[in-house]
């Protein structure tokens, strides 16, 4: 046996456990980054509809705030937030699968390896569409 | 208590069942029911958790489409975020599909993202007082979004740029 035990009378006692009790597997990890990358995304969107009700201003307000989309920093957040949104959305598809479909949640380590898969996919020509123009432009080539 | 069906939750049965249902449950069996005993119903007073979870599953599929859609034109396609400015957004919102596309995005995200929130704020606040302020802001902005959205797609003004 690996772990100790303590007897009292009849009854076995497993000794209490310290530190993490909750020992999750891909599971909880694919659980918890759906609730980090929900919570980062309502706060984008809270900011994403002020920024763009500065349309109903004037154009120089709104083209002067979407001017700062365009700045290197905020290219890559950018990313970083299309990154989050694909993986609410590829495993939040998966979390209805494993809800629906009666094979779900058998297959529910497996799609996640293949929800992993496909955003990888997705994200390298993502990234390079995203990204191209600031990095060109951040060597000297033309705008 | 000489008459247990006097406090038994099944006291509006029948006579003769809620008889039958009260015994499994009377003093000598010490709580435990009978087997195959009818399970009593545990009133909520709403389903309001169990909508709560519908909608998130049913606006999840369409924001799929929806907001995965919006961020390959806006940041992907065609030049992504540097093409875009007052110019471009005017003349998407020249065409009423687009105006309703983004539209229910604001709606369903607004909704879909805040209810997500409650479920955290709930999950994590300690003390009611928090817990019952947090939800307050959550709401405040809730309201502020989708009602300042959709403010601006209903009375944006194309005219303004000439």
């Amino acid at each position: 046996m690996s772990q100790t035990v303590e007897s009292r009378g009849s009854v076995t006692v497993p000794p209490p456990r310290r530190g993490s009790v909750y020992r999750g597997d891909a599971g909880m990890w694919s659980w918890v980054a759906h609730r980090i990358t929900g919570v980062l995304t309502f706060f984008f969107l809270f900011n994403h509809v002020l920024d763009t009700s500065l349309v109903r201003v004037s154009p120089e307000s709104y083209n002067e705030i979407i001017e700062l989309y365009k700045n290197p920093f905020v290219n890559l957040m950018e990313v970083g937030l299309v990154g989050a949104v694909l993986y609410h959305a590829l495993n939040g598809i998966r979390i209805m699968l494993i809800d629906f479909w009666s094979k779900g949640p058998k297959y529910q380590r497996l799609m996640l390896w293949i929800e992993l898969g496909v955003w990888f996919v997705v994200m390298v020509p993502g990234v390079y569409f995203m990204m191209e123009r600031t990095v060109r432009v951040m060597f000297g080539g033309a705008e | 208590m000489t008459n247990p069906t006097a406090s038994s939750p099944v006291g509006s049965l029948p006579p003769d069942l809620s008889g039958a249902v009260a015994s499994t449950s009377d003093a000598s069996s010490r709580g435990i029911e009978a087997p195959r005993a009818p399970r009593r119903r545990v009133r909520t007073g709403s389903n309001f958790e169990m909508y709560s979870w519908l909608f998130m599953r049913l606006s999840g599929i369409v924001l799929v489409v929806l907001v995965l859609g919006h961020l390959l034109i806006m940041n992907v396609l065609d030049g992504g975020v540097h093409r875009i400015n007052w110019g471009f957004v005017a003349g998407r919102w020249a065409s009423p599909f687009w105006q309703i596309w983004d539209l229910a995005m604001l709606w369903l995200a607004e909704l879909h993202g805040a209810n997500g929130l409650r479920v955290i704020i709930n999950d994590y606040s300690r003390r009611p007082g928090t817990r019952f302020w947090l939800q307050v802001l959550l709401a405040v902005s809730v309201v502020l979004t989708v009602g300042l959205g959709s403010f601006v797609i209903f009375t944006f003004d194309p005219s303004m740029g000439s």
